[in-house]
């Protein structure tokens, strides 16, 4: 078992826990992930590694309930644990001295973008950073990125906190306004990152994003993470997870995450009756 | 010598009728009772010059074990039996046997050959059922130790072999379960995971110590584990999918064999929800390929409640490298066979997958690996409407390790170059056996080249020499 040393809760729906996993904190370097698993029964969902203590042997999974695998989890505390947590899986960020590098993330995306941001500015570069959120109740980690950005801009869909809009509105004016951004990295979900790719496209600035595909193994033995770039068929879990944003297909990509939408909710149905159960079961004993 | 009364036909396995098995994943054969052990026993000749054991890729003393089923002395049987072979509930189950020792059996000559897979199978699951396993002899401790990487039979052989020398074994594996692919792969129905859990379990009582959740290559590269241990083993076997290379084969729904069975197996997707690993429902399922794996995708298919399964392979039943039994069985269960059929293209709806349009072939000149080769047959395109595509069509090791330590040697089709005498690799104090070294083949040669790399293992920790 790897156990939970800590938990915070971040927003309504987004969970922070430290996990005693020796062997992952030892070799964990930004842009990984591992394969967590709740319980015998569970099954394997990758979480990008938001932050790594060798020292403490932790690694920090920041995790937004949105099925009912992610719900699970956010619902356990500290002195609890996972059946499995597999890693370092993937390849690291590849950092460099770019110069100046937007660094955007949607939602829960901030969390697996900080080491990203926190590297990057240590080798040099000058971070301008573009946070996205639905609404003010759920951004997270502001001041922390704060402490790793030269510039910071934060747009909420409602308008409930910073700028009223989405990510790419201010990306597009930078990217107009500055000719300097050599680099943009992006972290979120799969509809906003294809509208990071189409905006900075015609700007031909190498833009990096972080996919998320469904995985079992997250080693290469299954090809269900795979994606389909300009370069043919490639395996998130081992060639990625950071890709190139103007080589993805990404309605391929979209299509095949809404592979299992029905299950997800029949899963999500079948747990919240269990749980209903469970309490109702628990209320007759007392 | 009394010369025997010859029966020609094999004793049968009682098992489930195909119309009610297709709708559980419980074993389809039940196994040989006692009686019909020892009558099956009764037809082997008993041959001077037996072909079974030349035939056997670990030379299993045959006729020795079937003349103790014989006379009833099933303990000794399988005693005999695991001098050679330590996992025979696995290999009576899964073996080719007609392209191995049933292949040569003098008996098949002329009539059908001893069923020695049967009785292999027999005695492993009689001795299961008496409970105490015999437990060998460790030989004191050598202060030695040896990593394992993967736990499949190559990984499992190893471990066994060199915890009972007295070496300090750890196995690591990737995934949160221990098997390989006897415990992903293969389904439940043709190899209960229940035995798998027993071997791994004997393993472990050795004193063998099994590290999950650990990806070598990841979570420490091979060169990490040399610092700590005096030998590396890998048995990672050969994990890579392979695809088509055709138009819409990235589609939704269409999967890759590792991951259709890694779902129902090893994820227990044919128990959702109550287990939490979904698996799409087909009403029409397409497998390409003519291998184990298959057939068994394309039975698994059949008990998720498939209307239809059907097998694409572009050459005929005879080149078909699946065991004979699995071919039998997925006939029986009603699995359609397109043969001389290749696929050309996948077609979609909205991005999910409805069909293949494929293309009929006849069989041309015999190629490198003497099969005959497929030829298309122009203008003979058809349509076939699918809500499901599984694609297996072979795999080759995973480039996970190799990538992260370059010295190490890579042959043909991204297999790890190995000395076969003592499957030492390029880097020292590094072994590979398996699938890993042979590219794909099968248990028993696995855990034979195990075998070897054992013994070279204790070699090498005894003199230090490469
Ligand atoms: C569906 C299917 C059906 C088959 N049916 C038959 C059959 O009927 N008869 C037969 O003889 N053969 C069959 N085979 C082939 C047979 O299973 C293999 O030849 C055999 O399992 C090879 O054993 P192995 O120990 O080399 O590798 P595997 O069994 O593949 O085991 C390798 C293990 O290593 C682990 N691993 C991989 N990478 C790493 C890493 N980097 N770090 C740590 N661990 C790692 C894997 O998770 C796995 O557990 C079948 C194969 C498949 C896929
Ligand atoms: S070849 Fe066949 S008949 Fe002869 S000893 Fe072997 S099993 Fe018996
Ligand atoms: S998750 Fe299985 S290959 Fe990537």
């Amino acid at each position: 078992m790897y156990r939970i040393q800590k938990k915070q809760t971040l927003s309504d729906t987004v969970s922070l826990m430290e996990v005693n996993a020796p062997q992952v904190a030892r070799k964990a370097r930004a842009g990984q992930f591992v394969m967590v698993r709740t319980r015998e029964e569970g099954e394997r969902i990758p979480l990008t590694i938001a932050d790594y203590d060798k020292d403490a042997h932790t690694i920090t999974l920041v995790i937004q309930g949105v099925g009912k695998s992610t719900m699970e989890m956010c619902g356990l505390n500290a002195g609890d644990g996972f059946a499995t947590v597999s890693g370092p899986l993937g390849q690291p960020t590849k950092i460099e001295n770019f110069g100046t590098v937007l660094c955007m993330a949607g939602g829960v995306g901030i969390a697996p973008l900080y080491p990203i941001a926190r590297e990057l500015k240590a080798a040099g570069n000058r971070i301008i950073t573009i946070i996205g959120v639905r609404t003010k109740g759920m951004l997270f980690w502001e001041a922390r990125m704060q402490s790793v950005s030269d510039v910071m801009i934060i747009t909420t869909d409602d308008g409930s906190y910073g700028r009223k809009g989405i990510v790419t509105e201010p990306l597009k004016e930078l990217l107009e306004e500055r000719g300097d951004i050599a680099h943009v990295w992006a972290i979120g979900p799969a509809i906003m990152m294809k509208f990071i790719a189409e905006t900075t496209r015609p700007f031909n600035i190498p833009t990096i994003v972080s996919l998320n595909t469904i995985m079992i193994d997250g080693t290469g033995m299954c090809g269900s993470c795979r994606v389909l770039t300009d370069e043919g068929p490639r395996f998130v879990c081992v060639d990625g997870p950071e890709f190139d944003a103007h080589k993805v297909d990404w309605n391929n990509m979209m299509q095949r995450l809404q592979f299992y939408r029905a299950e997800e909710q029949a899963a999500l149905e079948h747990w919240r009756h269990k749980c209903q159960m469970g309490a109702a079961a628990a209320g007759v004993k007392e | 010598m009394p010369k025997k009364i010859i029966i020609p036909k094999k004793t049968q396995m009682l098992g489930q009728a195909p119309a009610e098995r297709i709708h559980n994943f419980n074993e389809v054969t039940w196994g040989y009772t006692e009686e019909q052990a020892m009558s099956e026993a009764g037809r082997c000749m008993e041959c001077a010059r037996p072909g079974c054991i030349e035939g056997c890729p670990v030379n299993i003393n045959i006729p020795g074990f079937i003349k103790l089923v014989a006379e009833g002395d099933f303990r000794a049987a399988v005693n005999l039996v695991k001098e050679t072979n330590a996992l025979p509930a696995i290999t009576g189950r899964v073996c080719p046997q007609e392209g191995q020792c049933e292949g040569l059996c003098t008996l098949g000559k002329k009539h059908e050959p001893v069923g020695i897979g049967n009785l292999e199978r027999f005695v492993a699951d009689w001795e299961a059922l008496q409970g105490n396993l015999h437990v060998p002899v460790i030989a004191p401790a050598t202060g030695k130790k040896v990593a394992v990487a993967g736990s499949g039979p190559a990984g499992l052989t190893v471990a066994a072999e060199l915890a009972r020398s007295g070496h300090n074994i750890t196995v690591f594996e990737a995934l949160h379960e221990a098997g390989g692919v006897l415990a992903y792969g293969i389904p439940e129905f043709r190899l209960p995971k229940a035995i798998v859990r027993r071997e791994v379990e004997y393993v472990c009582s050795l004193g063998v110590r099994l590290v999950r959740d650990f990806v070598v290559g990841n979570t420490a590269t091979v060169d990490e584990l040399l610092e700590e241990f005096d030998a590396v083993f890998l048995g990672t076997g050969a994990g890579l999918p392979w695809f088509l290379g055709i138009a819409g084969e990235n589609l939704a729904g269409v999967y890759s064999a590792n991951e259709y069975l890694t779902r129902s197996n090893l994820m227990k997707a044919y128990r959702f929800p109550e287990y939490d690993t979904p698996i799409a429902h087909g009403r029409s399922v397409i497998t390409i390929g003519g291998g184990n794996v298959a057939m068994d995708a394309a039975r698994t298919a059949l008990r998720l409640g498939a209307q239809e399964s059907i097998i694409v392979y572009r050459r005929t039943r005879d080149e078909m490298p699946a065991r004979l039994e699995e071919i039998r069985h997925a006939e029986e269960e009603g699995v359609v066979f397109e043969l001389l059929t290749t696929p050309v293209a996948f077609h979609d709806a909205d991005g999910r997958v409805t069909g293949a349009e494929c293309i009929r072939n006849k069989l041309g000149v015999p190629d490198a690996s003497g099969r005959s080769r497929p030829v298309p047959v122009s203008n003979s395109n058809f349509s076939i409407a699918a809500d499901i595509v599984v694609i297996a069509v072979g795999q080759s090791p995973s480039p996970l390790i190799h990538r992260t330590t370059p010295d190490i040697d890579i042959g043909r089709a991204g297999a790890v170059a190995v000395d076969e005498k003592t499957m030492k690799s390029s880097k020292k104090g590094v072994f590979a056996g398996g699938d890993i070294a042979t590219g794909g083949a099968t248990v028993i040669l696995a855990m034979g080249q195990a075998k070897i790399a054992s013994r070279a293992i204790a070699e090498y920790l005894k003199t230090g020499e490469w």
